[in-house]
């Protein structure tokens, strides 16, 4: 079969692999008819992920056709449409039990401090993803739902991860009526907050971001206010005077390790590796959020030391709350939304490319060339 | 703050509301579609946090089947166990699956040194990867890999000269995160050989 395979930063290539194998009785081998690429997939690409080995196979958000099932599966048959949670999780375990599914501790022996994910290197877990022909899903009878007939295959696979995430993240910052929520970051994950914030009653919600195509979106799509960051000289104090000096009322960094907007942040963090990434979100997060406020983290770090500022956090009595999504709990409630038409994930989708072509997409999406936004992977486009 | 500045009166957080009230939910819904759809924080999906979860999603066992062939398998040591399912995508192998053995059997998460040694191993594994390339006969291509055909296909000099883009400061260091290892690697090789022919003349 043919799959995407890292070659070490910044370089991916199709390689011809192996077809994945039934290797625990709860397993199911998926025949891939949709993926996409996530921004977190280029934190991978770039190298800032530690144990991403060579040959790995990228890819958490992608649906498909079941091709094959072990012999304990009882949920799935082969020749259903399904699409597959970007985490990996067994459902019994301490904190699965509990509804914490992304923290997931039978599947992930590489880490104790992340749960199982998808083509998102060894340490969480060693799983090979989605941007391939075919794929292992562990724990079939758990993680993968039926996708409703109703459901189109773009709005599907952006619910695997973007969606979700983005929903969870609104959800993270404790959204009451009337509240003014920052949203940092106009990528898809940070659309879907921002108009996930509306959801559960925003009063404001105001978008950050230095690219223009995006801030379009954010006033079309997520129909917020926003914020170029590049045209003021200081965005902390902007967003205070924005709010009448207040701060807002929660921040919802969608960012994550590659953020822009200080250099010396971003060469220590994102280039140089000298950090768990570029903290600059994050801290602008602590420090534009006013005093007793929630900072809600959903864009991603790696697991080495940040520079934050969390002298500011503890003064200020902030609330920080974050986590992977745990994915599957949000589907039935963004079901409704989608089908009601309040969220309209695949209207966020900018470039489609065949799965031959997938270095030309890294590059384009790494570099937000051509207004890029969200590129989906088409596996069979032959 | 001026005089000027204060006309209206005090800032917000000088007064006990805010003076400048969210507008009512009736504007609201009139103008967000779905808008208060989920307003009932206790409503929402993952709330509460920890809470027991009767339905199991859809798992039918108390702890799960154990997936074989986990004997060599690295695990953290801050696992009790090896888990009862495991990747198996890339296993170790080489100077780079021994540098990560090490920071998985010697150092727990909470240590650097567990993360910078995966970091290293990182590096060595693409470098022997590389290096067997060449020898395969099929050596890794950096202009396909990298993708930079996008620059054409894509109008990349367009897309980067838009608007006031930030990241523009510091896109001519990409290429020399791609091609330094390279250059570093053919700078050596040719001080290499000419050391070697040296010490062989003299």
């Amino acid at each position: 079969m043919k799959a995407m395979a890292y070659r070490g930063p910044y370089k991916v290539r199709v390689e011809e692999k192996a077809r994945p194998r039934i290797e625990h009785p709860n397993d199911a081998v998926i025949r891939v008819t949709l993926a996409a690429i996530c921004g977190s997939d280029l934190h991978l690409y770039h190298g800032l992920m530690p144990d991403t080995r060579i040959g790995h196979t990228f890819g958490h958000e992608f649906i498909g056709v079941v091709d094959e099932v072990g012999s304990s599966v009882q949920n799935l048959t082969v020749g259903d449409r399904v699409m597959v949670p970007f985490n990996i999780y067994c459902g019994t375990c301490w904190f699965c039990s509990r509804g914490l599914s992304s923290n997931c501790h039978n599947v992930n022996p590489n880490a104790t401090a992340v749960g199982g994910i998808y083509g998102y290197s060894h340490t969480t877990g060693g799983y090979d993803g989605g941007q391939s022909q075919f794929v292992r899903v562990p724990f079939a009878d758990v993680g993968p739902s039926k996708i409703p007939d109703w459901m189109s295959d773009e709005d599907a696979v952006l619910l695997t991860d973007m969606t979700a995430t983005g929903y969870f993240g609104a959800q993270l910052a404790d959204v009451v009526e009337g509240d003014t929520v920052v949203v940092l970051g106009a990528g898809p994950v940070g659309l879907v907050a921002a108009r996930s914030a509306w959801l559960m009653g925003a009063g404001r919600v105001i978008v950050v971001d230095h690219l223009d195509e995006r801030l379009e979106r954010a006033r079309t799509w997520a129909l917020a206010e926003t914020l170029n960051f590049t045209h003021v000289d200081d965005v902390v104090l902007e967003m205070k005077k924005q709010t009448d000096f207040l701060g807002a009322d929660s921040v919802i960094d969608c960012v994550g390790a590659e953020a822009d907007g200080n250099l010396t942040q971003h060469l220590t963090g994102a280039k140089l590796k000298l950090q768990g990434g570029s903290p600059v979100a994050l801290n602008w997060a602590i420090d534009g959020v006013r005093k007793g406020g929630t900072v809600s983290v959903i864009g991603a770090y790696g697991p080495v030391p940040n520079a934050v500022k969390f002298g500011d956090a503890m003064n200020k009595g902030l609330t920080l709350r974050m986590n992977q999504a745990p994915v599957k709990r949000q589907w039935p409630r963004l079901f409704e939304h989608v089908k009601a038409g309040h969220l309209r994930p695949s209207e966020l989708v900018t470039h489609r490319f065949p799965l031959e072509h997938i270095a030309e997409a890294y590059h384009v999406f790494s570099s937000k060339l051509d207004g890029c936004i969200k590129p989906l992977v088409i596996p069979d486009a032959a | 703050m001026s005089a000027d500045q204060r006309a209206g009166g005090p800032a917000t957080p000088h007064v006990a509301h805010k003076r400048r009230p969210a507008p009512t939910a009736e504007e609201l819904r009139a103008r967000i579609p779905g808008w208060g759809a989920d307003l009932d924080p206790a409503d929402r999906p993952s709330f509460p946090r920890l809470v027991w979860q009767d339905g199991r999603s859809g798992a039918h066992w108390d702890y799960p089947a154990e997936q074989p062939g986990g004997q060599r398998r690295e695990r953290s040591v801050e696992h009790a166990q090896l888990t009862p399912v495991f990747g198996t995508a890339q296993p170790l192998h080489g100077v780079s699956g021994a540098v990560r053995r090490l920071a998985y059997s010697r150092y727990s998460e909470g240590r650097l040194a567990h993360w910078l040694l995966l970091m290293a191993g990182d590096r060595v594994d693409a470098w022997g990867a590389h290096a067997r390339s060449v020898l395969s006969g099929r050596p890794d291509q950096p202009l396909t890999e990298t993708g930079v055909v996008g620059e054409v296909t894509h109008h990349g000099l367009a897309s980067r000269r838009r608007g006031n883009r930030t990241d523009a400061r510091h896109h001519l260091l990409d290429p020399l995160v791609v091609a330094g290892p390279w250059v570093a690697a053919a700078a050596g090789a040719v001080l290499g050989v000419r050391a070697l022919v040296r010490t062989a003349r003299s």
